[in-house]
């Protein structure tokens, strides 16, 4: 069962591109690697390193400044393309607890919210107030999922997020356990369902 | 609202929500169950953490297609981290009894192509697959959806979905093709227009007819890159072409079973009056061939256009993406689309994998050669589509072209496996994702119809495809037959 989260504090990095897609997060490549663990080692993998391995000078989040951020701030339509949860999984291990966009990809908002990696959509003018302040100097936000609101030095923002996804972080569910309380529903369907829905190999391809 | 008829999305939504919440999320039958070696994985680690298993292994498939081997099957697979992966799902298939296409299956092959192919997909069920180019399966009116893992072991476990009501978007597409424009062009200049989130909580529902001339597998190339314009999925009233299509295959309904079968399908269609949270209309008779050319599939233009200048763009943060996609395609803004040279040409994928792909492309490739510093390969979407076009003598139009004429899966969309670009290719490319890396470290994506990817073989560049006499479907059909 996942731990609860109520309150995430930490420190912001701009990363200011569009249509972060799931592929930068995670290349293909190291979607063969079986679990969870030390994916962080591969996570933006082609903008953090050079071929020949070295870091590269001009990815933000290698910019020593910003090494210790858990909370990236993102341009419209964050985690578009592959379904490819092994992308949070990557995010997590890396150290990121949250990131804040003004859109994200459909799948990659659900995959995040089952691992408990916190997806906030903020106005496009707020995330941009955001990365220009985290742009000038260390900038720590405090998310507090009760309140639903973001504070820093003295200001706080509000952010809109639908109930189930709040309730899921502050108790940490097992998701399974409570969809089986509906077992006589999923049953009640079951035993409904035509013959012609269920897909039994009725013939061959021949030649 | 109230008053207003249903579309085939809010009826298969009904017939399958078990449960709705107060807040909206809802309990979903899942009535098909896809899945492959990549995505699979840790979800049915999940389950043995849990001592959970499989509740309806009669309604889960699954398939090796993501990393496999384009070449001989029957040598071992030398990347040691895929043949893990490939006998992970091997294991974890038998651990739970479910139905594995292994890599010698007649049967296999990528899974948006074996779906419908093998009559596991049919209309009115809701589908999901570990996969976002899952949105395939609506072109036969099947509601479906790509998941992650986390998703994926909550199906495996119980058969159901917890999901929000997508947005309704219609898209009507209008008019007709002109000659040698594509279901390929098509999906391109939508997904021009509306942008990489413009579908974002959407599903999107095409209609219209351009939609009811297509056959039912260019209707698949369609569907399945809904997602690239942000939907959730895509969905296609079925007509009596889905129907044609979907009878006797291997797990389709049988002929006892049929009529109580089309009684259902037709009464899922969308009625007259159904109402859509948005309508899009576009009128495509001037529809040209589209090249994307920048870093993702909204970064299209039409095959007579120039590059764009980023310069011209108003939005800051467009103009800042194109700068940055022009500098890794390598590419300067004016630039016409048919004076760009192409290393690669690549043909396959579960956009346009299937028989109807290869004989297009087959069109434009019989009596030409590949040009020589051009390498071309073929990769048929499944094992059934490999077999239909050797039975009708496609592959030697290809191989006698030059052309490298492989085994089924996902090969250079994503390069998982060896087929994969070397940094600085340029490929025109019949996949679906033109992002930075997504064909190999350094690769440069031009994602194009299969007309255009033949031409780009033949001339190696960009040509106007509608610039050359091509046979008809039929009469390459006959030429190869008789080779």
């Amino acid at each position: 069962m996942p731990e609860p989260i109520r309150v995430i504090e930490g420190k912001a990095v701009p990363l200011k591109l569009e249509n972060v897609d799931t592929d930068q997060i995670i290349p293909a490549d190291f979607l063969k690697i079986l679990g969870k663990k030390g994916l962080g080692r591969y996570c933006f993998y082609r903008w953090r390193y050079n071929e020949d391995g070295s870091l590269r000078g001009d990815f933000i989040l290698n910019n020593p400044r910003y090494r210790d951020a858990s909370i990236i701030i993102a341009g419209k339509n964050f985690g578009i393309g592959s379904s490819r949860e092994n992308a949070v999984w990557a995010l997590q291990d890396f150290g990121i607890k949250c990131v804040i966009a003004p859109s994200f990809g459909d799948i990659f908002y659900v995959n995040s919210m089952k691992n408990m990696l916190l997806c906030i959509k903020l106005p496009e003018e707020q995330v941009k107030m955001l990365q220009e302040l985290a742009e000038k100097e260390d900038l720590i936000l405090r998310i507090d999922l009760e309140e639903s609101t973001i504070k820093f030095r003295d200001r706080i923002l509000s952010f809109a997020i639908d109930k189930a996804v709040r309730e899921r972080f502050l108790q940490g569910l097992d998701e399974i356990e409570i969809t089986l309380k509906h077992i006589e529903k999923i049953k009640k369907y079951e035993e409904s369902m035509p013959s012609f829905m269920i897909p039994n190999p009725r013939r061959f391809i021949t030649d | 609202m109230g008053l207003a008829g249903k579309s085939i999305f809010d009826k298969i939504w009904e017939l399958h929500t078990l449960y709705e919440k107060e807040d909206g999320e809802t309990l979903i039958y899942v009535d098909r169950h896809l899945t492959h070696e990549v995505t699979s994985y840790m979800a049915f680690e999940g389950l043995r953490e849990k001592n959970r298993r499989v509740r309806r292994p009669d309604l889960t498939f699954a398939v090796m297609d993501h990393n496999v081997p384009t070449t001989d099957r029957l040598k071992p697979i030398r990347d040691e981290l895929s043949a893990k992966q490939i006998a992970a799902l091997e294991k974890n298939a038998k651990d739970f009894k479910l139905t594995l296409f292994d890599l010698y299956s007649p049967y296999q092959g990528i899974v948006h192509v074996i779906g419908p192919e093998l009559g596991l997909t049919i209309p009115g069920i809701t589908l999901v697959c570990g996969d976002s180019h899952t949105s395939t399966h609506g072109a036969l009116g099947a509601l479906a959806f790509g998941i992650g893992t986390s998703e994926g072991e909550h199906v495996l476990a119980t058969q159901t979905l917890w999901l929000r009501k997508p947005r309704k978007m219609l898209i009507n597409l209008e008019g007709k093709l002109p000659e040698n424009v594509t279901a390929k062009d098509v999906i391109l200049w939508v997904i021009r227009n509306i942008g990489t989130g413009g579908g974002i909580g959407h599903v999107i529902e095409y209609d219209g007819p351009v939609v009811r001339e297509m056959n039912v597998e260019e209707r698949m190339t369609l569907c399945n890159m809904a997602i690239e314009g942000g939907a959730r999925t895509a969905i296609i009233s079925p007509d009596e072409k889905v129907f044609n299509y979907v009878r006797g295959r291997p797990y389709a309904p049988s002929d006892d079973e049929w009529s109580q079968a089309l009684e259902y399908w037709r009464s899922i269609v969308s009625d007259l009056d159904a109402d859509y949270h948005k309508t899009i209309r576009f009128h495509l008779d001037k529809l040209e061939p589209q090249v994307t050319w920048g870093t993702n599939p909204a970064m299209t233009v039409g095959v007579t256009e120039e590059i764009p200048d980023p310069g011209e763009f108003d939005d800051p943060g467009e103009k800042q993406a194109a700068e940055r996609a022009l500098k890794y395609m390598g590419l300067n803004p004016g630039t016409k689309i048919t004076d760009i040279n192409v290393d690669v040409v690549f043909i396959g994928s579960c956009t346009n994998g299937r028989l109807t792909d290869l004989v297009d492309a087959a069109r434009v490739v019989l009596g030409r050669k590949v040009a020589h510093n051009v390498r071309a390969l073929v990769v048929p979407g499944s094992q059934l589509v490999k077999r239909s076009a050797e039975r009708l003598g496609l592959h030697r139009i290809f191989i006698d072209a030059g052309f490298e004429w492989r085994n089924p899966g996902c090969s250079m969309c994503i390069a998982m496996n060896e087929d994969r670009l070397r940094p600085g290719d340029r490929c025109a490319s019949t996949s679906n994702r033109n992002f930075e890396n997504r064909q190999g470290p350094g690769g440069r994506t031009h994602l194009v119809s299969p007309l255009m990817a033949a031409a780009a073989a033949v001339y190696g560049r960009f040509i106007d495809i509608r610039e050359l006499d091509l046979p008809s479907r039929e009469e390459v059909l006959e030429h190869a037959g008789a080779y």
